[in-house]
C-alpha cells in the first residue's frame, strides 16, 4: 500500500453534537470587557420576559468546545488543504492577498448607509472593478448586485425581457442547450419564460441544424456556455449570435467557464449581449461554504438600460455618485451594492495578476486540465474527442463493464486524500466524471491526483468490491441520500429520557 | 422488462391505451438510468396539455428530468400517491407508479408512439437520440 493509503488525516472518533456533550455546571465563558455603559438587565427588559435558564442549552467547558469547533474543523476538505477538481466549479486557490485587502479597516468597518461622500474609496473599489470586468468580457456596463451565478443569471434574464417589452413584444422563450447549467432552464422559467432544449452534436457541440428548427419570431434569446460543460469552445458562436440576432433574439452566455479564456477570447467580440461571470470561481473569491458568491452581470449598451439600479456614475471631477434616476431600470436585485467584500477580493486579484497574469492563468487552467487530459485517457473513457480548455469530462464506460460506477469512483477518491470531481454532469455523458484542475495546482498535486485516478481505474479491475464499498477512511461511509431527500430531517429533536434538571 | 401491451416515447414514458383514455409513467429503462427518485411533481386534474410538452418534473437523487407528454390531451387523474411515495417509480414503474390519466385529444396521434419492440431496440442501441 502506499503512504497516502495508510496515512488518516483525521482523528478517528466520530463527534456528538454540541447539544449532546457536555454535564450541567460546566462553564467555559471569558467574555471581553464591555465599551458600552453598563446597565441592570431589569432596567431593560421587563421581568416577565427573563427567564432564568434554558432548557437543553450545552454547558461545556472551555476545552470541550475548543476541541469541538477544532475537530469540525479538521473535517473540512478546502481549497487550503489540496486539489479540489469539481468540473465547472472553478475551485481555485485564493490567494492569501485577497484577504488582506479585504479586512484593510477602510473596508471591513464599511456601514452601508455611509453617505457617497464618506465611500468614495468603496465605490472606487466598485467602479474600477466594472471597468476591468468590462475590459475583461469585451462589454459595456456592468452591474456588482447579483450575490451569485445564478442570480446572475436570472438578472440578465430580466433585462432580456425588459428589452424585448420595450420594443413591444415580451417573445416566449429561451434556448438553452441539453448541455447547459441546470440552472439555465430554471432562471428562465422564474423569468417567465418557457425553456426549449438544443440538443448537442456528436461532436458535443451546440447542433447548428436543430436551432435553426428551433428557431422562430417567440425567441427570446439562448442561453450559452462558452466554453461548454464539455469544456469544448463553441467555435460556431459567432454564428449563432449572428442567426438569434437576425430574428432580433439576445445572446445570453453563462460566464461559468470564463477560467478558461480571459485575455485570451472577450465574449463582447464574438456577438454575447449579456452574459453573468462567477467572481467566486474566475476571480478567486470563496466559493461554496467558504463565503458568499458573486455573480456580476455584464451587457452591451443596448441593454444598459435595463441594468439594475443604482450604477456608479464617475463625475468629470473623478468622483463617484450612485445614479438611481433610471427609468427603464429592472429595478433593484440586491441590498447594498451585492457582496462588496467579493468585489475588493475580486479587484486585488485582477489588479496582482494585470492582464498578462489572467491570461496566464488562463493558459495554465487549460494546460493541466490537458495534462490530466492525457494521463487519464485510457484509462477512463473519453466521452468526446473534441480538444477541450479548462477542464474535461471522462465517462465510468470501462469501470461500469466491471461492475463499478462513477459513484463508487468519487466515494474511493476519498480514501486517497481527494475531493472527488463533479459526477452525473453534464446529463449528456453517462456516468460523467468532470473534472477541473484549475491553474492553481503544482505538477506534484496533479500527478498525486493523476495517480490516484489510475490505482482506482485498476483497483476497479482487480478489487471492484474495495471500489465499490469506499469510502474506507472516513468516519460515516455511504449515507442515504435517497432517503435523506425523501424524509428530509431538518431538526434536532432531543433523544427521550429523564427530563435535565 | 418492457410490457408488450404498452406503447412508449424516444423520451422513455410508457402509454396504457383503454378506449378514448391512456394511463401514463416512465419506463423501467428511465428509473434505472435516474436512480433512486426522490420527488415526483405532476400536474393537477383537468390540464390540457399538448404532445411532446412537459408534465411534470421527477427529481432522482442524480438529476432533475422533465416528462413529457406522449400525447395532447385532458389530464383525467392524477397519481397524487407518488407525492409521498415517490420510491414507487422505482419499485413498480409500470403498475403503482402511473403518472396520470389523460382523455385522448387527438387520436392521429397514437401513430407516433413506439411499439414494444421498436421501443426495447431503442434503448438497446442506447436510448438516447444523440
Amino acid at each position: 500500500m502506499t503512504r497516502r493509503d495508510r496515512v488518516a488525516r483525521h482523528a478517528s472518533l466520530n463527534e456528538r453534537l454540541v447539544f449532546e456533550k457536555g454535564s450541567p455546571g460546566r462553564r467555559g465563558s471569558d467574555l471581553s470587557a464591555a465599551d458600552f455603559p453598563r446597565r441592570e438587565l431589569s432596567e431593560l427588559i421587563d421581568d416577565e420576559l427573563v427567564r432564568d435558564s434554558i432548557d437543553g442549552m450545552p454547558s461545556l467547558a472551555e476545552s470541550e468546545v475548543v476541541r469541538h469547533f477544532t475537530r469540525l474543523s479538521d473535517w473540512n476538505y478546502h481549497v487550503d488543504l489540496g486539489l479540489y477538481p469539481l468540473g465547472s466549479c472553478t475551485m481555485k486557490y485564493n490567494p492569501k492577498v485577497n484577504e488582506k485587502i479585504a479586512r484593510m479597516d477602510g473596508f471591513a468597518d464599511l456601514h452601508p448607509y455611509l453617505p457617497e461622500s464618506l465611500v468614495q474609496g468603496a465605490l472606487e473599489v466598485q467602479k474600477r472593478l466594472e471597468e476591468c470586468l468590462a475590459e475583461i468580457t469585451g462589454m459595456d456596463r456592468v452591474t456588482l448586485q447579483p450575490a451569485a451565478g445564478a442570480h446572475g443569471e436570472l438578472t440578465g434574464l430580466m433585462m432580456v425581457r425588459a428589452y424585448h417589452e420595450s420594443r413591444g413584444r415580451g417573445r416566449r422563450s429561451i434556448l438553452v442547450p441539453d448541455s447547459a447549467h441546470g440552472t439555465n432552464p430554471a432562471s428562465a422559467r422564474i423569468a417567465g419564460y418557457e425553456a426549449v432544449h438544443v440538443p448537442s452534436n456528436a461532436k458535443g457541440t451546440l447542433d447548428l441544424d436543430a436551432l435553426d428548427r428551433l428557431t422562430n419570431p417567440d425567441v427570446a434569446g439562448i442561453m450559452v456556455t462558452n466554453p461548454n460543460t464539455l469544456g469544448i469552445f463553441e467555435g460556431e458562436i459567432a454564428r449563432i449570435a449572428e442567426r438569434m440576432h437576425a430574428i432580433g433574439a439576445l445572446v445570453y452566455m453563462d460566464g461559468a467557464n470564463m477560467n478558461a479564456m480571459m485575455g485570451v477570447a472577450r465574449p463582447g467580440d464574438f456577438g454575447v449581449d449579456v452574459l453573468h461571470l462567477n467572481l467566486h470561481k474566475t476571480f478567486s473569491t470563496p466559493h461554496g461554504g467558504g463565503g458568499p458568491g458573486a455573480g456580476p452581470v455584464a451587457v452591451k449598451d443596448a441593454l444598459a438600460p435595463f441594468l439594475p439600479a443604482p450604477l456608479i456614475e464617475r463625475d468629470g471631477d473623478g468622483r463617484c455618485r450612485l445614479d438611481d434616476e433610471r427609468p427603464e431600470s429592472i429595478g433593484r436585485v440586491k441590498a447594498f451594492h451585492g457582496q462588496f467584500g467579493m468585489h475588493s477580493r475580486a479587484l486585488a486579484y485582477i489588479l496582482a495578476c494585470g492582464p498578462n497574469g489572467l491570461r496566464e492563468a488562463s493558459e495554465t487552467a487549460v494546460l493541466n486540465a490537458a495534462y490530466v487530459r492525457s494521463k487519464l485517457e485510457g484509462a477512463y473513457h473519453l466521452a468526446y474527442g473534441a480538444p477541450t480548455l479548462h477542464e474535461v469530462v471522462f465517462s465510468d464506460r470501462f469501470q461500469a463493464a466491471h461492475g463499478v460506477h462513477v459513484m463508487d469512483i468519487a466515494k474511493r477518491l476519498i480514501d486517497y486524500g481527494f475531493h472527488p470531481p463533479t459526477i452525473a454532469f453534464p446529463l449528456v455523458v453517462r456516468g460523467a466524471i468532470m473534472i477541473e484542475p484549475t491553474e492553481t495546482e503544482s505538477r506534484e498535486e496533479l500527478d498525486a491526483f493523476i495517480d490516484a485516478m489510475l490505482k482506482i481505474a485498476r483497483e476497479c479491475e482487480t478489487d471492484p468490491d474495495r471500489v465499490r464499498s469506499a469510502p474506507h477512511t472516513t468516519r460515516v461511509g455511504r449515507v442515504d441520500e435517497a432517503e435523506a431527500a425523501r424524509k428530509p430531517v431538518l431538526r434536532w429533536r432531543p433523544p427521550a429520557g429523564p427530563a435535565a434538571n | 422488462m418492457i410490457p408488450d401491451d404498452l406503447r412508449y416515447t424516444k423520451e422513455h414514458e410508457w402509454v396504457r391505451i383503454d378506449g378514448d383514455q391512456a394511463t401514463i409513467g416512465i419506463t423501467e429503462f428511465a428509473q434505472d438510468e435516474l436512480g433512486d427518485v426522490v420527488f415526483v411533481e405532476l400536474p393537477p386534474a383537468g390540464s390540457r396539455i399538448d404532445a411532446n410538452a412537459v408534465f411534470g418534473t421527477v427529481e432522482s437523487v442524480k438529476a432533475v428530468s422533465d416528462l413529457f407528454m406522449p400525447l395532447t390531451g385532458e389530464v383525467l387523474e392524477v397519481n397524487t400517491a407518488l407525492v409521498d411515495a415517490p420510491e414507487r417509480v422505482n419499485e413498480d414503474p409500470y403498475g403503482d407508479a402511473w403518472m396520470i390519466r389523460i382523455r385522448i385529444g387527438d387520436v392521429s396521434e397514437l401513430d407516433a408512439l413506439l411499439s414494444s419492440e421498436d421501443y426495447g431496440r431503442f434503448i438497446a442501441a442506447g436510448g438516447s437520440e444523440s
